[in-house]
């Protein structure tokens, strides 16, 4: 078998028949008999002591299970990082649609009826709902000063930089919160018997997370608790943490009743009740020589993290450290902070901090560019990081990365020069402005630091009699080709069909633990594993005499039937060793970060129409540096799934809050974009290797979110001259930005020999 | 889903008078329900007061088109797609076709229908400020009879209509006199498709030798109700389309309208784009003739 | 036909099933994706809105692609109703299901079924639509995994390759 033959081309997705049958089974398709429905009573206040729970008039109570907090076998907690999130909430609510009470019942009819008819009464207290609120400290809201992490990053000496500085150029950005909006809700099935405990299925990430939360929650041995996952309709993060809570409250009130239990939320009920991306202030104050060069800087980067820890730390430690791009900073301070308000908690969504830190310093740098008379092209060419040089974190920047010839190929691949001439004549005619817009950036792929080691991943590959092998992961596949590309290392580096190689769903029971699915680690971190267990595998096999050097799947096959008729069970596993020369300090947050950075340049190209002021995307162009397309189809399918999301971001998905509650939680009142709103997403890639990866892969499947909404924003200034410092940038914004602004025919867009 | 489906009656009675008959017997008690793509999204939400329903959906009575010499009349019950199949709606009513066009994606407009529009009565209703430049009139029935009401005059506030409770739109009437206008639409949604408008524009114009001959105006999404701009009519009615004709329209439209707040939009917003789109439809009106 | 005397009662409401014919036990206000899912257990038809904007939940109904989340079962009586289950033909997949296999048209799957019905009834009105024909076909039709492209270019795909047949 040739190498190449399955690793680099573009096979057909494992579960993909059963996908486009409609075979696929997705948690709310399965039934167990005797089973309930359960459905969340939840906090109608964003704030507030509970003083009375009165079940109403007109329901006969008798016939549904009621769980409270009180019916928790162990803590009453979601286990995280933090234990603060409770399970149910009992003397205390923290953010509006916190869950108080469970109820289930057969017919599943009946629980709407029943969830309106319990009312509960708080005394309220005074609730903050934004960054700035939760700076004030006039109600703590959480632990002493609503903060729950901060992380300072320092290298040089910032405080010198000022006075030698030909140009200071400070500016504040913000995101707002925004709906991962899979097309398939929350759901999780619980069931539990004395015997063999509980068994949880549903749609959801990471296995192992709801493992954890289960035991803690119920009080269960780790072999008590079974967690299965099922086809996942989409994730995006949105399913990272939240899954671990439906479960618990599946799991409660299967425990009361004996029963199995379903819950499966609506559109309404997940898009008010579950996790967003983070809203996110960043201030860049900046200093900049006279030859446009970086001196120094300081970041303060803020995240809403809403009314518990979750993963907020995490997601602070990834904004924070790429809160300073793919530049050269000498000296730099990023101070970052993850404060508490009472929404409900926002949580993972792909980039997971960095499109909100990366949106900041993309607009920051076309500001400077301004500043300092030079285009977006000249200032971010100048500012580059080359190899050898250091990040914020004083990593060691080791591959040959050329960020130049990056930038070169999207400025040619979106004929950029020709075009911004073009539309420099033609705006001050036309009553539609069309503007270009670059975004430069930069993605670490797997857990940050040290996470990848304290995670010690797992994965195992066993083979069966007929030499068919089994992938064993806790990855899960939602959309993003797990199965297909863990299957094609393991079919590589075995040497056999990829026909022959399966990954198995993920179930606690059956797989090791080989992490989270989340951070762009699956290909090249667990695949990495993958091919180490499959390697492990022939290991046995030539050293046991059965198989050569070189072999055909018929050989293989011998050899296997041959092994396990003799020896029994052919498994082998592999375990994470972290990589030499990824050293991380976790108290000074300095060392490498990531073990690999994937480098892209994007180019938007949008017309604002001056009769509606909307923008629209006309071309992306989307160029970066992956270590390896293991599965060029599934590869650009990321790439553009990852920039259409990121379009939303940028001009379409806002969250209308209301004392902390989404108001618009319909697919009617938040506005993701159909097909007829994306322009064509033109995808390049490079491939300069990895050696901490499988076959030389990256993690791709975050990375597109981080440069579109910045790309868009710039190209909205190219366009019409005014500056936009906020997404969602909606219609709207840039009227009013107008009404305020001088007449257009008096401004000039940025041109490129001024 | 927040309702309880074994809280529901539903009855499809096949015929008109029967239907008829139906909504006589029981005033106000039951909701006619025709493609759904309205009531069954309140269903679902848990917000439908209604708890008997009376299917008109493919009513052969109401899902019908006649092509008379002077005017065309089109069954409650024709969808959005029905409109758009229409040779007749395509040539010389091309703003219905066009707005039609609009409503939701393919397969809601295989079942939305024009009179769950115009009763639906929201003032974001795509099909409506169409009606209201081509002056339509709507063909009211009921056990009682027959009677034929102005379009202009049916909606009365914010989701209210003249219809009685025992009522059904049987038909939309259009006089067949527009072929010779320029027909200008605009919808402006919060995205280009499967939108609810923010602001929407229905224009008909007729242009003699660049002076305005006849210009019917109408808007949605700018009040508590579709909205026939008569005062800005006034204004253009027999002028040459020029600079200062299109700034006093423009000021004209911004006194007529009532916009909101709301989630999708601001009052700031639509007022500025309902000016916009007036402009440009009498820049387009100005420099295509009489003809779109 | 339903009894309108009994109220809140269940009836039989018979229809075609994917060229079955086929009875429901169900209540008239029943939505025909609820009757479709639970009653008949073809889950191949999903719900991810409840209000007629996603359409995962479409299916054709009397060679009309309709959303079932907004259908009352009693609208259905007598109607030919086809699911994603009714597309393929014994083993073999429908054109359509294997030009998305090859050009990535589904990642999580979701969205799948109804984009593939959708598109099924694109090209049976339309055999050889042009790409801007394709997305304005497919509008009402959301994904959020793939960003449209390469379901567009499965669609493109399937109208060649029954072209060149």
């Amino acid at each position: 078998m040739k190498n190449g033959d399955i690793v680099g081309a573009s096979v057909p997705r494992k579960e993909g028949h059963d996908k486009v049958t409609g075979q696929s089974r997705y948690v709310d398709d399965m039934v167990l008999p005797g089973m309930l429905h359960g459905a969340t009573v939840r906090s109608r206040i964003p704030r507030g002591k509970v003083k009375k729970i009165t079940f109403g008039p007109g329901i006969d109570w008798q016939e549904f299970v009621i769980v409270s907090a009180k019916d928790i076998p162990g803590k009453n907690c979601i286990a995280l990082i933090e234990e603060d999130q409770p399970c149910l909430a009992e003397d205390m609510v923290n953010h509006p649609e916190e869950p108080l009470l469970l109820l289930a019942h057969p017919d599943r009819h009946l629980l709407p009826t029943a969830v309106e008819a319990v009312s509960v009464e708080y005394e309220a207290l005074p609730a903050i709902f934004t960054i700035e609120e939760s700076e004030r400290h006039s109600e703590i809201i959480w632990g002493s000063d609503n903060t729950f992490k901060t992380i300072l990053i320092e290298k040089g000496d910032v405080d010198s930089v000022w006075e030698k500085a030909h140009h200071i150029v400070e500016a504040e950005y913000t995101t707002g919160a925004q709906e991962q909006l899979y097309i398939e809700n929350n759901g999780m099935i619980a069931s539990f018997d004395k015997q063999s405990g509980l068994t949880v299925w549903g749609s959801l990430q990471c296995p192992y997370y709801v493992h954890k939360a289960l035991m803690k929650l119920c009080g269960l041995p780790a072999d008590r608790v079974r967690v299965i996952q099922m086809e996942t309709g989409g994730a995006f993060g949105g399913k990272e943490d939240y899954p671990s809570m439906i479960a618990a409250h599946a799991a409660l009130l299967a425990i009361k009743s004996g029963k199995p239990v379903k819950i499966v939320y609506d559109r309404l009920e997940d898009m008010v009740a579950t996790t967003k991306r983070h809203p996110s202030r960043t201030r860049h104050r900046t200093a900049i020589s006279k030859d446009g060069k970086i001196l120094g800087g300081e970041i303060e980067f803020t995240i809403d993290g809403g009314a518990y820890e979750t993963l907020s730390p995490v997601v602070l430690s990834r904004g924070a450290i790429h809160a300073a791009g793919p530049y050269y900073w000498p000296n730099i301070r990023i101070r970052a902070k993850a404060v508490a308000t009472n929404a409900p908690p926002h949580g993972a969504f792909r980039g997971f901090g960095a499109p909100q830190s990366l949106f900041a310093l993309e607009r920051h740098v076309d500001r400077i560019a301004q500043a300092v008379q030079l285009s977006p092209v000249e200032i971010r060419r100048r500012n580059f990081l080359k190899p050898g040089q250091t990040t914020s974190t004083g990593q060691i920047v080791r591959e040959q990365i050329d960020l130049g010839k990056l930038l070169d190929q999207a400025l040619e691949l979106s004929d950029y020069h020709a075009k911004k001439e073009k539309f420099a004549s033609e705006n001050p005619q036309s009553s539609n402005k069309k503007g270009l817009g670059i975004a430069a950036f930069l993605h670490g792929a797997g857990f940050t630091g040290s996470g990848e080691r304290y995670l010690a991943s797992q994965v195992g590959v066993e083979i069966s009699e007929d030499g068919r092998a089994r992938v064993l992961v806790s990855s899960t596949e939602f959309g993003q080709g797990t199965k297909t590309v863990l299957s094609q290392i393991a079919a590589e580096a075995l040497g056999i069909e990829y026909d022959d190689v399966e990954t198995t769903q993920a179930d606690t029971h059956e797989v090791p633990n080989s992490g989270p699915t989340v951070a762009s680690r699956t290909v090249m971190v667990v695949g990495k594993l993958v091919q180490s267990a499959a390697i492990g595998i022939k290991q046995r096999l030539t050293s046991s005499g059965l198989l050569g050097d070189s072999y055909s799947p018929a050989e293989f096959r011998a050899a296997c039937r041959a092994y396990v008729a003799t020896r029994g069970q052919l498994r082998s596993l592999a375990q994470y060793e972290p990589p030499d020369g990824v050293v991380w300090d976790d108290e000074k947050y300095r060392g490498a970060a990531y073990a690999a950075f994937s480098w892209a340049v994007y180019v938007a190209e949008v017309t604002v129409d001056l009769t509606t002021y909307s923008v629209s995307v006309d071309d992306f162009v989307a160029v970066q540096e992956v270590g390896k397309v293991l599965n060029p189809v599934l590869a650009r399918g990321q790439v553009i799934g990852g920039v259409a999301q990121a379009i939303g971001f940028a001009l379409f998905e806002k969250v209308i809050w209301e004392n902390g509650r989404m108001q618009n939680g319909q697919m009617t009142n938040y506005i993701m974009p159909t097909s007829a709103d994306l322009p064509p997403i033109r995808v390049y890639f490079e491939e300069l290797g990895n050696p901490h990866g499988a076959y030389g892969a990256k993690g791709i499947g975050e990375m597109p979110m981080d440069g579109p909404a910045p790309a868009i924003v710039n190209a909205v200034q190219d366009a019409l001259g005014v500056s936009f410092d906020s997404v969602p940038l909606l219609p709207e914004d840039i009227f009013e930005a107008l009404s305020a602004a001088p007449p257009l025919e008096t401004l000039s867009s940025a041109k490129e020999d001024r | 889903m927040r309702a309880n489906p074994a809280d529901y009656e539903l009855v499809a009675p096949g015929n008109l008078p029967a239907v008829l008959s139906l909504l006589a017997k029981e005033p106000r008690a039951w909701l006619p329900i025709a493609g759904g793509t309205d009531v069954m999204v309140a269903y679902a939400a848990g917000k439908l007061p209604a708890r008997k329903l009376v299917s008109i959906w493919n009513l052969p009575e109401l899902r019908r088109i006649e092509v008379l010499p002077t005017e065309i009349q089109i069954g409650g019950a024709c969808t959005y797609t029905d409109l758009q199949a229409h040779e007749v709606i395509r040539h010389e009513f091309p703003l219905l076709s066009l707005t039609a066009s609009w409503t939701g994606g393919i397969a809601n407009q295989n079942r939305g229908t024009i009179g769950g529009n115009i009763a639906n009565a929201s003032p974001a209703g795509d099909s409506l400020p169409p009606l209201l430049a081509y002056e339509a009139d709507l063909l009211l029935v009921s056990v009682r009879g027959q009677r034929r009401v102005p379009y202009k005059s049916f909606h009365v506030d914010y989701r209210k209509t003249q219809l009685r409770p025992d009522e059904l739109i049987q038909a939309v009437c259009v006089a067949r006199r527009f072929s010779d206008y320029y027909a200008y639409a605009r919808k402006v949604g919060t995205r280009n498709a499967q939108a609810i408008a923010k602001v929407s524009l229905a224009v008909l114009g007729l242009v003699n030798d660049g002076v305005i001959e006849d210009i019917r105006l109408a808007m949605g999404s700018v009040a508590s109700i579709p909205l026939r701009l008569a005062e800005t009519e006034r204004i253009l009615k027999g002028k040459r389309i020029g600079p200062e004709v299109v700034q006093s329209a423009i000021r004209s439209v911004t006194t007529e309208i009532r916009p909101i707040d709301d989630i999708r939009s601001t009052a700031r917003y639509r007022t500025a784009v309902a000016g916009n789109l007036v402009a440009e439809f009498l820049q387009r009106l100005s420099a295509t003739g009489t003809k779109a | 036909m339903s009894d309108s005397t009994h109220i809140h009662t269940k009836s039989r409401i018979s229809f075609r099933l994917n060229g079955k014919l086929v009875a429901a036990d169900s209540y008239p206000m029943d939505r025909l994706l609820d009757v479709l899912r639970v009653e008949f257990g073809l889950t191949g038809t999903k719900e991810g809105c409840g209000e007629g904007e996603c359409g995962s939940c479409s299916v054709l109904m009397n060679g009309m692609l309709v959303n079932s989340c907004l259908v009352p079962v009693l609208q259905a009586e007598n109607a030919d109703i086809l699911t994603i289950e009714g597309l393929a033909a014994d083993s073999h997949l429908h054109q359509l299901q294997q030009a998305f296999l090859d050009c990535g048209g589904a990642q999580c799957g979701i969205c799948t079924p109804g984009m593939i019905l959708a598109a099924y009834h694109l090209l049976s009105k339309n055999s050889q639509p042009t790409m801007q024909q394709i997305r304005d076909g497919l509008a009402g039709n959301l994904c959020r995994c793939t960003g449209y492209t390469q379901i567009f270019e499965a669609v493109a795909e399937a109208a060649r390759r029954k072209k060149t047949v």
